[in-house]
């Protein structure tokens, strides 16, 4: 079976973001890290492909490969490959065209089954994935607790307001998964070791077929005026007095 | 200038999203709700009682809604040609706007705090890294322009005509990609206060350990008549539903207080609290994000902090 993981590049969260003044695009370090939410995507692909067995894991991205580092601790989990979508002039893409691109890499490597997160970290517009499968002619199984794979079907336990709904659909098809679908593994050393020697292919949106047009533009930004922080104490012991007379000066107790 | 909003039901009521969004909507002309479900006289009634004067109305069965509803959508609006279609940022709403999206070759804006339709062009306002930044971005290349909204970007208020003219749209084929099925839907039940009308929450993260320890954040909820929250991760390692994720894909609160335990704040969860009365945060890590929102923060461990401070409140009586 071939199996595709869809993963981000992104900046630290840990370190400040910074909007180029000029662009207003995100500046984009050369070191980036897998987006933590994109782990949970590769553990259950790594998962499903070893139950499978005779099974690939490729992982595809849209990012700027600086250093390919977030790729390559993907790789080091397990995964076999990976795609990188590495354009100059995608810089600035909204969702659509993000799902444009990966849906014309995802085609050269007619997956079976296609997993993505729910949302990125930075972006966190979370309607790439719908798009895709849209433009993949797929169904979608969105939101996954729990997958399972079953002859030629994919079974989910999809999030809803009042609980979960099992959800199932024949393959080919996508699936976006939370992060309480599976526990991630760590790399091993031999898995970071391996990763550095696994094949990464860059391709450009001239490879891919593709003219990258986006239809909004920014008009301003600016800061928002800051919430005003208040007094923060070390807990000495009576950290939960200090709680205790706050809510009795809001009058809540 | 004509507005079509997406409603889902939820046990046989319309979601609060396309409320809120009918009511802003309704003061630029004419406004029409797409609403799938069942279709629950009630739910068309609030529909109409904010605002829309025709419902077209969809019931997909046991069809996962995204590729269906999203097909028919596309089909209507090619025919009517709306200006501007409006979600919420619920699962099924983000399903179908990003399907109608790559179906139409037209981008949609997310987690949007306000539109403006009313110039030369239509004007979407976000707010980006942690609220920190407002952005203001036009959509250019033509109607109808597609906006996810974020919970409670507007109140929603009842006004006039609550018996809208409600127009049966037949389910369009829309072969393998539609062929996703729900088998069965299960019932998780939660207890306590509707967390959005809450006058206190009391939430906790990922710090709290696992599911069991979870448990004093209920303790503490229920000594102050208020409700619990949790944090998206908390929600997704399955410790608590989804009914009670607070932040940008759950839900917006804003109570008098916002007791934060064992939250680091992470962006996306801020922008659903940030705009309480009064924040109070525990955390072990002083230079969690949580503290530069706090009015007071205790870097101490939740574990000690919360038992005593439940203590205390016991011993008030």
């Amino acid at each position: 079976m071939k199996i595709a993981v869809c993963v981000k590049q992104i900046p630290d969260p840990a370190a400040p973001y910074e909007l180029d003044p000029d662009t207003h695009f995100v500046v984009r370090p050369e070191d980036q890290v897998l987006d933590d939410t994109d782990r949970y995507g590769v553990e259950i692909g790594l998962r499903l492909a070893e139950d499978a067995g005779d099974s690939t894991v490729t992982l595809v991205s849209m990012s700027p490969a600086g250093n390919l580092q977030g790729i390559r601790q993907a790789l080091a989990m397990g995964a076999d490959r990976a795609v990188v979508v590495d354009d100059t002039t995608l810089r600035g893409a909204d969702a659509l065209l993000t799902a444009t691109v990966l849906a014309a890499a995802l085609k050269r490597e007619e997956p079976d089954l296609v997993i993505a997160g729910t949302e990125s970290t930075d972006g966190s517009s979370g309607v790439v994935p719908q798009q895709l499968a849209e433009l993949l002619a797929m169904p979608s199984l969105t939101f996954a607790r729990a997958v399972t794979l079953d002859g030629d079907a994919v079974r989910i336990q999809r999030q809803t307001q009042a609980g979960y709904d099992d959800v199932a659909a024949a393959l080919p098809a996508l699936l976006t998964v939370t992060s309480g679908v599976v526990e991630p593994r760590y790399p091993t050393f031999k898995g970071i070791m391996d990763a550095k020697r696994k094949p990464i292919d860059t391709v450009s949106c001239s490879d891919l077929g593709i003219e990258p047009t986006v239809g909004q533009e920014i008009r301003s930004v600016e800061p928002v005026p800051a919430r005003q922080s208040g007094e923060i104490v070390e807990d000495d012991g009576e950290g939960h007095l200090r709680i205790l007379a706050l809510l009795e000066q809001v009058k809540v107790i | 200038m004509t507005t079509w909003i997406f409603s889902e039901e939820h046990d046989g009521q319309a979601d609060a999203a396309a409320l809120e969004a009918l009511t802003r909507a309704r003061d630029w002309g004419d406004t029409v709700a797409f609403h799938v479900g069942p279709g629950s006289d009630e739910a068309f009634a609030a529909l109409g009682a904010h605002g829309a004067a025709k419902v077209y109305h969809l019931d997909v069965g046991d069809a996962l809604p995204g590729p269906v509803a999203a097909a028919a959508l596309a089909d209507l609006a090619g025919a009517e040609a709306p200006d501007l279609i409006l979600f919420g940022a619920g699962r099924t709403g983000r399903d179908v706007a990003g399907r109608l999206s790559a179906r139409l070759g037209r981008g949609v804006i997310c987690n949007a705090l306000d539109v403006d339709p009313t110039g030369s062009e239509v004007l979407v306002t976000n707010e980006i890294l942690g609220g920190t930044t407002r952005v203001v971005t036009a959509v250019t290349g033509g109607a109808p322009v597609l906006v996810a909204l974020r919970p409670k970007a507007f109140s929603a208020e009842p006004a006039g005509d609550a018996s809208p003219e409600v127009v049966p749209v037949a389910v369009p084929d829309t072969g393998h990609a539609g062929s996703a099925t729900v088998e069965e839907r299960h019932v998780i039940p939660s207890e306590g206060p509707d967390l959005e009308a809450a006058d206190v929450v009391v939430a906790g993260g990922r710090g709290l350990g696992d599911a069991e320890r979870f448990g004093i954040i209920g303790e503490l909820a229920g000594l102050l008549g208020g409700a619990v929250g949790a944090t998206r991760a908390v929600v997704d390692a399955g410790w608590v539903p989804y009914a009670l994720q607070v932040g940008q894909t759950g839900k917006t609160v804003k109570p008098s207080v916002y007791l934060a335990c064992g939250i680091s704040g992470a962006m996306q969860h801020l922008v659903g609290m940030k705009d309480s009365s009064t924040i109070i945060a525990v955390n072990k890590d002083p230079d969690a994000p949580i503290f530069g929102v706090a009015d007071l923060g205790v870097v101490g461990d939740v574990h000690t902090v919360i038992p005593a401070l439940i203590e205390a409140l016991r011993a008030r009586g």
